[in-house]
């Protein structure tokens, strides 16, 4: 809600969609997917692994692994479209515009250069600095990230730090050129549980103090609610709901967002058994007709079957799902029609 | 670090006694020395006086060890064939293997190399593939039939190029030398484009296969997520990063080129040591071959110990570890 | 569906090794090649024109004819030409193809045997056999096979005469590159005992008192088919160009009892004077068999452990 909706958005996605052509035919992998990221905004994306969610971030960097595509929509960047820029240009918004953050600290960085070389080589990519000021710069970021002893670090290998501690050289290093946008792919999912919330605390504040926006793709509901301004629920490729943190995690208008949140144990509430949704997401190449999430649905009505929902508004949220259409969901499923 | 390379050269000098032991068994136990060295009516008593005086009479370990300390200083004893000392016959013919083998080194390594980053680089493309396909039969040819090929080719049909020895060549000191005339340049080429093809194909495919798994790395995604340039990727970071394995693989084929140089030579008519070993096996002549094999043994010593001292050049993770997560590879 | 009962045939067409080898082409190409040199080479005494090493049938009037297909002082009687001495080519060929393929594969099954049975022993003895063994094995690898061959050789030459050293030659050589190949064998047949031999059956089979031996044949052997099989192939290829390198250095198979390596050393004594048919035909040959038998060997590789590729 803090995002002032008279600036223009930071990141615009349009009815993004992503290909991936197999033997069997052409796999819709996002499909359809719409957002904006206003500038200083944390956008939690969360979902199930295979919902398309880092997919979404690889397009929106321009990384996506062959085969896969764009295969429509669009994605603007300060108003300026990104997705079909050529390889070169991409290569110049990747980094000074836009920075990334993968899972994997251990595997992120190259084993065989000093962090500091990492480092160097990055500002000098972009910005104009002597190797003098860009040292001084990196040994900065260094100390900014909260390493301890930056001057002797600097010089040392990826092999000598540990997780948390590389996983901070690696914000580091998606903030050399000071970007607009950072998007951060399940930062802490390979770390120590002790060590995620200081991780998710430090990404916070630097965003905050550099006003830089957070695409913050996880499947951690917890990091998301600590987090994010607001939260886009991905299911098999779709957007299902998307609306402030606030209203989503309490107020959800989904019924897959509703079961989502149940499966998080909270403090300070008393529960007696977690709640789950039942089955499991299907895979890209059985996504049934009508609402990909029909079959698992506690609510669904004929019109599930048939007929795919859109985003529609639902309170302060937009929610693809027919309970929130005047029409409704229509006339009740039996358990029969369904197994048919 | 030091502890690591120090167990290594011990392990070393270990291997080259072990070698020395099987020289020295040859030397000592194949045929009988005495009998090479005299004619047939010499009489039993200059025999024995004979075997006397050469200290054929002392124990084992006491011979071995006047075996290891003579070898140490270059004397080998006489050949059996020539009767000339066999140090001098090696030293002879010592600079036009070398020279030889280094040619072909340097062939397979700066073509190969290349070539196999690009065929790592663009393996869908067009040439990529005819490279691949090619490496293949390069690698079923055995090598003296790319020899003789090469010299039906370039030296009987085209006349481009001499088909056997040397050229010209110059001496320096005890030194005798290609590379100073032009004579001698155009002698080395076919000799090690043959000896050199075999390891060139090697090494491309080693470089294409570990580019390959290189730039599906994460930490080349992130380079580029970094928005490196392409050049600092590819050469920067992936091409560094499969270096290990081929500094390996070098090293061994540095190794079995002198080895080949065997085949090549005979090929070419190049009067170096493996001529000189081919020519001591047809004739069982034992003292040249007891120096060619510690040669061998040492060179292969000294490769291994370079290409273990690269290894702490390049893998910075391997200065801290003492060397405990050696790549293997041997 | 074939319902043909006892169908193996069945079986083996349905395998997954079936289909892979199937859908690759070039494969079914090299098994063709491969197949069809193996039955010429032993066909020989029937299909060869000549019996080139018998003195009685060749005259040196026929010597040096070029083959028919490139010129006109052909003689259909030698489609591929004559060498020096007047011996077909072709037959030449066909009974030198035979000798590099006997001596290929007695070597990779000498390489074998030693190589596994050196592993076992390694394996489940360990202590200092093992270390032993091990230690050999290391040293050797770091010589190149045609080497360690060749001393072997020069030894034998060193101990023997040199009239019985051409009677014996072909096990000479045979010897020689068994034992320059065996270290692989021995690596995984020991790892794979290094694996098994804590396996709680195999401890429940020495608790029951079966005796070691029996248990390695009966539950370690069977593991190490495939991979054994796999360096079988690889190790084919390069057991015949190492006899073809050996016969070609003058040092493997006598000129009266010619390989593919002889014939072409032979060939190419004469090169320098144009009469390349001598050394391409059998050099041609060689190539063909070994690439055949090299995408073989990868194919097989590949078929049976994907993961390698």
């Amino acid at each position: 809600m803090a995002a002032a909706s008279n600036n223009p958005p930071l990141l615009e996605v349009k009815n993004l969609r992503v290909e991936f052509p197999t033997r069997r035919g052409t796999l819709l992998a996002v499909d359809d997917v719409s957002f904006d990221i206003a500038p200083g905004e944390v956008l939690g994306v969360v979902g199930e692994s295979g919902a398309g969610k880092s997919l979404t971030g690889n397009a929106i960097i321009g990384l996506l692994e062959p085969p896969g595509r764009i295969a429509g929509g669009e994605v603007k960047l300060e108003g300026r479209r990104i997705d079909n820029l050529p390889y070169e240009e991409m290569r110049k918004v990747r980094g000074a515009r836009i920075g990334a953050i993968f899972q994997d600290p251990l595997t992120s960085l190259n084993p065989l250069y000093s962090i500091g070389r990492q480092l160097i080589e990055t500002i000098q990519t972009h910005l104009p600095l002597s190797g003098a000021q860009a040292r001084k710069r990196a040994l900065d970021l260094l100390k900014e990230v909260g390493i301890p002893g930056a001057e002797s670090r600097i010089d040392h290998y990826p092999h000598q730090f540990s997780g948390g501690m590389r996983q901070r050289v690696v914000i580091a290093l998606a903030l050399c050129a000071d970007p607009r946008l950072i998007v951060a792919d399940e930062p802490t999912t390979a770390l120590d549980v002790s060590i995620q919330a200081q991780i998710i605390a430090l990404l916070k504040k630097l965003c905050r103090e550099h006003q830089t926006a957070v695409m913050l793709v996880t499947h951690d509901m917890g990091v998301i609610a600590e987090t994010a301004d607001r939260v886009a629920v991905m299911y098999a490729g779709r957007i299902a709901e998307i609306g402030p943190v606030r209203d989503v995690v309490k107020h959800a208008k989904h019924p897959y967002t509703k079961g989502l949140m149940g499966s998080i144990p909270s403090l300070g509430v008393r529960h007696d058994k977690l709640t789950q949704i039942d089955g499991a997401m299907p895979r890209l190449t059985e996504i049934p007709p009508g609402c990909a999430f029909n079959p698992r649905c506690t609510f669904r009505g004929q019109r599930c079957m048939v007929e795919r929902p859109n985003l529609m508004s639902a309170g302060a949220s937009r929610a693809a799902c027919w309970l929130h259409d005047r029409g409704g969901v229509g006339a009740p499923v039996t358990k029969e029609l369904v197994d048919a | 670090m030091i502890a690591f390379i120090l167990r290594r050269m011990l392990q070393s000098i270990a291997v080259l006694l072990a070698v020395g032991l099987v020289a020295f068994s040859l030397f000592r136990y194949v045929g009988d020395p005495i009998n090479a060295m005299v004619g047939q009516d010499t009489s039993m008593e200059d025999r024995a006086l004979l075997r006397e005086k050469l200290g054929l009479n002392d124990s084992p370990p006491v011979q071995f060890l006047r075996f290891i300390v003579n070898a140490a200083r270059g004397n080998f004893g006489l050949s059996y064939r020539t009767s000339e000392p066999v140090g001098r016959l090696i030293a002879e013919r010592i600079p036009a293997t070398l020279e030889l083998s280094f040619c072909a080194a340097a062939f397979a390594l700066f073509i190969g190399i290349p070539m196999g980053v690009y065929t790592g680089l663009y393996p869908r493309h067009w040439s990529s593939r005819l490279f691949q396909a090619v490496s293949l039969i390069g690698i079923s040819l055995p090598t003296f039939l790319i020899g003789i090929l090469l010299i039906l080719i370039f030296a009987v049909s085209l006349h481009w190029l001499p088909s056997f020895g040397r050229g010209e060549t110059v001496q320096i000191g005890w030194w005798t030398t290609n590379f100073l005339t032009i004579s001698g340049l155009k002698a080395l080429i076919l000799p090690s484009i043959t000896l050199g093809l075999f390891q060139l194909t090697l090494l491309m495919r080693l470089v294409r296969s570990e580019m390959l798994e290189v730039m599906r790395t994460d930490y080349i995604k992130f380079a580029r997520a970094r928005g490196l340039t392409n050049r600092a990727i590819n050469f920067g970071h992936a091409l560094k990063n499969t270096l290990v394995p081929v500094i390996t693989v070098t090293g061994l084929q540095l190794g079995s080129l002198i080895a080949f140089a065997i085949v090549t030579e005979t090929v070419f008519a190049w009067p170096g040591i493996g001529q000189l070993f081919i020519q001591s096996v047809q004739f069982s002549d034992i003292p040249v071959m007891a120096a060619y094999l510690l040669l061998i043994g040492l060179l292969f010593v000294v490769i291994n110990l370079v290409v273990d001292l690269l290894y702490f050049v390049v893998d910075p993770r391997l200065r801290s570890q003492g060397g405990a997560a050696r790549v293997s590879g041997h | 569906m074939t319902t043909a009962p006892g169908g193996w045939l069945h079986r083996v067409t349905d395998s997954d090794v079936w289909w892979s080898f199937k859908s690759s082409p070039l494969t079914v190409i090299a098994a063709v090649v491969t197949l069809l040199i193996v039955a010429v080479a032993f066909l020989s005494p029937v299909l060869a024109p000549h019996t080139p090493f018998d003195p009685a049938t060749i005259s040196l009037s026929d010597g040096l004819k070029p083959p028919v297909l490139v010129s006109p002082d052909g003689d259909w009687t030698f489609p591929l030409g004559t060498d020096d001495q007047g011996r077909d080519v072709l037959s030449s060929i066909m009974y030198g193809t035979r000798l590099s393929l006997v001596v290929g594969v007695a070597s990779v099954v000498v390489a074998m045997i030693l190589g596994i049975a050196l592993g076992l022993v390694s394996g489940y003895f360990g202590g200092t056999t093992d270390a032993v063994i091990m230690r050999i094995a290391d040293v050797q690898l770091t010589f190149p096979a045609i080497l360690v061959a060749l001393l072997i050789d020069g030894v034998v030459r060193g101990i023997i005469s040199v009239q019985r050293h051409d009677e014996i030659a072909i096990f000479v050589i045979v010897g020689a590159i068994g034992l320059s190949f065996w270290v692989q064998y021995a690596r995984t047949v020991r790892g794979s005992v290094l694996v098994e031999k804590n396996k709680e059956y195999v401890q429940a089979a020495r608790v029951i008192g079966l005796s070691p031996v029996l248990i390695m044949v009966r539950h370690v052997l069977p593991n190490v088919t495939g991979p054994v099989l796999v360096i079988a192939t690889i190790n084919l290829g390069l057991a015949i160009i190492t006899e073809a390198t050996l016969s070609f250095l003058g040092v493997g198979l006598p000129s009266t009892q010619p390989s593919l390596g002889t014939l072409i050393r032979l060939g190419n004594e004469v090169l320098q004077s144009g009469d390349w048919w001598i050394t391409v035909f059998p050099g041609a040959t060689l190539a063909a068999l070994v690439l055949a038998v090299n995408l073989l060997g990868d194919w097989l590789r590949d078929a049976l452990n994907p993961k390698l590729r």
